[in-house]
């Protein structure tokens, strides 16, 4: 989930009148000396990181003096706590805790409703506070029409045994915190520790908040750049990978990382699944060949050739991998062959060498694995595609074994794609470019291009060339679904004159 | 017998004439499901498989009757919007197919589905399908590929995951074992009809002998459905398998719902707690069709 960072979330805090420490979130040991000698008094140097436990691992320092701030961020910045490099410091007065108590909200699936959390106990976990002070955590299920009401929110104060004028003060700070959690769509928000100060104030000393992924684009105020769960920052293949995702609303690609700068022979597999279910016990299987993942993709919910093309191309970016492994749940309601093009377009343009091992079951199975195996002859790699009737973990072995025979075909690469002669282009949805050398197409014998498109959009002109029966226009507009036959069947049983340009920002710049 | 669908049922089709609407109607028509209208807003008039388009749910109601089921082929920012519109039509049961629909419309739609006494597949499902009757959704893809993966027999089937509800349903039919019903609860984090309320309309379906369930890492569904057995509020044998063993904590793969947070919805917990009760868990996927084979021949169905 769309995770913000303490300071960001404390922002939103004080939005809703709950106070935070004063302070400011600082890049450079300069920075925190100056914002430490605004506030003018001793100060807290806290690393910003989605990590539990930071000061046992001293991300989080006192510092009595600017100097002092400055040298605690100079040791932070740059750290790697649990995988996570740290880019920011948050410089905060130091407060007079006499107190510390816990307020969270959270969606609990069980009730589909929020569920607000408070404990007199505050500092560790909410787990661990419930299971040693079970009488001192109340938690209550809010009505997601009518919200938090005051009276509620000092109840459920009430129920951990405190009275009075505090009752009075968390309660409102909880349907503040309510608020937030509210308008902002959190799945979590975690105020850890809620302190109150020697002066009777009540302060969020931390706050942890986590926005619904799929909320994200009501809420651009909040500058969220990939909306997707990570235990770290995203990594810059993920960023050009997200970037395909949200230009391409058709089906789903899902794409992490697994793994950085391994070497060929490390044993680690590309792994492209279909479906969420069938890509965790197809991932699983790879697991069990003794093979670690470089990735985990997962295009499904029918997208288009073009989306599965752009994942594998990105897939084959993460590093040397030492096989190529696409499974889902084996019996796929989408049309596979759509899928088993974006393959076979992006292998060949890699004149592949790493053995692929694909399973397609599904709708037009047969056909998709036909498609994915003619590159056996077009690429060094050996590619085999397999049926519903195929288990994971079969597919899995098929591919352990290839790897282990490491044979590959002497095929010579691809001669570069001489400038078309008589060029028609046309532009599609998600900014590719389709081009037919007219000049090649005139001495094409089997037209197939026209024949496969599946939306049934080119028809042959005066020529014998295949121009387009509806509007650019119309083509741009997502008419041209971007299957990818005339361009892949071209190659096959054409004269080779249809050519798709599908660019992916960010990758022949990042990844070369 | 059957739950949820069934070919009497009058489904209507809300986004029927968008590009997954027209697909997917053809499916459902093409199957044997009962449909009797659709709706667009500012497309009414037209028609879809020959199935009438209304602007609001309301006129399709009042135009073409009585509505049971609504099946939603909306984009996901106007799903809380569409869902809404037919619960205030009543109608009591809804598929909601899309994905990426935001957490809080889900408990919104929730919410008024209780007031009313409406219940909802979904969000973020592949949906229903009762072998050789009716579908809702887009389970098969196509009425042939639909016909020959899937048959009628004693076993319910309830997944978590879209693809594995029809793998799950084919594998098991290649070993002769046919279902009443296959649903898909969905994938995210919050879901109308959760595991444990699937099981619950299987276990008053007279004909489904078993129920052989696909769970996940995350949410609290599983552990659910053995409290379920524990208090004797489901009694027909659960075959199951848990996804994601091998996923890390705090990183989810794919399904919004497939996360470990704060200890919460593991691997190990769920399967611990469901073989607690007296379920069968499989360790691997393809054991489930000799297993649940296994389980029938021991109740003699």
């Amino acid at each position: 989930m769309a995770r913000l960072h303490e300071f960001q979330g404390k922002a939103l805090l004080r939005q809703f009148k709950i106070a935070v420490p004063q302070g400011g979130v600082a890049a450079t040991p300069d920075e925190a000396r100056t914002i430490a000698a605004e506030i003018g008094k001793p100060v807290m140097v806290k690393a910003q990181a989605w990590v539990t436990g930071r000061a046992s691992m001293g991300g989080i320092k006192k510092a009595a003096t600017p100097n002092e701030a400055a040298a605690a961020a100079e040791a932070m910045l740059g750290m790697k706590v649990k995988g996570f490099v740290v880019e920011q410091v948050l410089i905060e007065e130091q407060l007079d805790i006499t107190r510390e108590f816990y307020a969270g909200v959270i969606v609990d699936d069980r009730a589909q409703a929020p569920l607000v959390m408070f404990s007199s106990v505050g500092g560790t976990g909410i787990e661990e506070i419930a299971a040693a002070h079970p009488d001192q955590v109340a938690s209550t299920h809010v009505d997601i029409i009518a919200g938090l009401q005051d009276y509620k929110a000092r109840n459920l104060v009430r129920k951990t045994g405190i009275g009075g004028r505090l009752q009075r003060d968390l309660g409102g700070l909880l349907v503040q915190l309510y608020d937030v959690a509210r308008t902002y769509e959190a799945r979590a928000a975690e105020i850890n520790p809620l302190v109150e100060t020697a002066d009777g104030k009540l302060y969020a000393a931390d706050c942890r908040l986590t926005v619904d992924d799929y909320a994200v684009f009501r809420h651009k105020d909040l500058g969220i750049e990939i909306a997707r769960e990570y235990d770290r920052p995203p990594t810059a293949l993920e960023k050009i990978a997200y970037a395909v995702e949200a230009k391409d609303y058709r089906g789903t690609f899902y794409f992490i990382q697994m793994a950085e700068d391994f070497e060929q022979g490390d044993g680690y597999v590309g792994f492209h699944g279909a479906g969420g279910g069938g890509s965790m016990m197809s991932m699983d299987a790879v697991l069990r060949q003794g093979y670690k993942l470089a990735t985990f993709v997962d295009t499904s919910g029918n997208p288009p050739a073009s989306k599965v093309y752009r994942a594998a191309r990105i897939v084959l970016a993460t590093g040397p991998i030492d096989g190529y492994f696409g499974s889902g749940s084996g019996v796929a309601s989408q049309e596979q062959f759509h899928s088993a093009r974006g393959l076979v377009k992006a292998f060949l343009e890699a004149h592949l060498d790493i053995p692929v091992v694909v399973r397609l079951g599904g709708n037009a199975e047969d056909k998709a694995v036909e498609i994915l195996e003619r590159l056996n002859e077009h690429i060094p790699a050996p590619v085999e595609g397999y049926r519903k009737d195929d288990s994971p973990d079969f597919c899995a072995q098929r591919l352990a074994a290839l790897i282990e025979a490491g044979e590959l075909r002497d095929v010579a690469p691809p001669a570069p794609r001489p400038a078309p002669q008589q060029p028609y282009s046309f532009t599609t949805v998600t900014g590719g470019t389709v081009t037919f050398d007219h000049a090649l197409c005139a001495t094409c014998e089997s037209k197939i291009c026209v024949q496969e498109c599946v939306a049934q959009i080119l028809s042959l002109n005066d020529d014998g060339c295949p121009e387009l029966n509806i509007t650019l226009a119309e083509a741009q507009k997502g008419r041209c679904i971007e299957c990818l036959a005339c361009e892949v069947e071209c190659m096959f049983q054409g004269a080779g004159g249809g050519h798709i340009d599908l660019p992916i920002p960010g990758l022949d710049e990042e990844v070369i | 017998m059957s739950i949820l669908i069934d070919q009497t049922k009058r489904v209507l089709v809300q986004g029927i004439t968008g590009r997954e609407g027209i697909a997917r109607t053809q499916l459902m028509v093409g199957y044997g499901t009962h449909v009797v209208a659709g709706v667009t807003p500012g497309k009414g008039g037209q028609a879809v498989e020959g199935i009438p388009v209304f602007d609001t749910v309301e006129e399709a109601w009042e135009q073409a009757g009585p509505i049971d089921i609504s099946v939603l082929f909306i984009p996901a920012p106007l799903v809380r919007s569409a869902a809404l519109e037919a619960i205030d039509a009543g109608v009591k049961l809804l598929v909601i197919v899309p994905d990426r629909v935001p957490i809080y419309d889900v408990l919104v739609i929730a919410k008024r589905a209780k007031e009313t006494g409406a219940r909802f597949v979904g969000p973020n499902t592949l949906g229903v399908l009762s072998p050789d009757k009716a579908v809702l959704g887009m389970i098969g893809g196509r009425a042939a590929s639909a016909r020959s993966w899937f048959f009628p027999g004693p076993v319910g089937i309830s997944s978590r995951s879209g693809g594995i509800t029809s793998s799950m349903a084919y594998y098991l039919a290649q070993e002769g074992i046919g279902a009443t019903t296959l649903v898909h609860v969905g994938g995210d984090a919050v879901v109308g009809l959760p595991h444990p309320e699937v099981v619950k309309l299987f276990e008053h379906d007279p004909e489904t002998k078993a129920v052989v369930m696909f769970g996940e890492i995350g949410t609290s569904q599983e552990e659910m459905v053995a409290d379920l057995i524990e208090e004797g509020a489901f009694t027909k044998p659960l075959v199951a398998y848990i996804g994601g063993k091998a996923a890390k904590s705090g990183t989810r793969f794919s399904h919004a719902g497939a996360i470990v947070e704060g200890g919460r919805g593991t691997y190990e917990g769920k399967v611990e707690r469901l073989r607690e009760v007296g379920a069968t868990v499989v360790e691997q996927f393809m054991d489930l069709p000799a297993a649940t084979k296994e389980v029938l021949a021991r109740i003699g169905a």
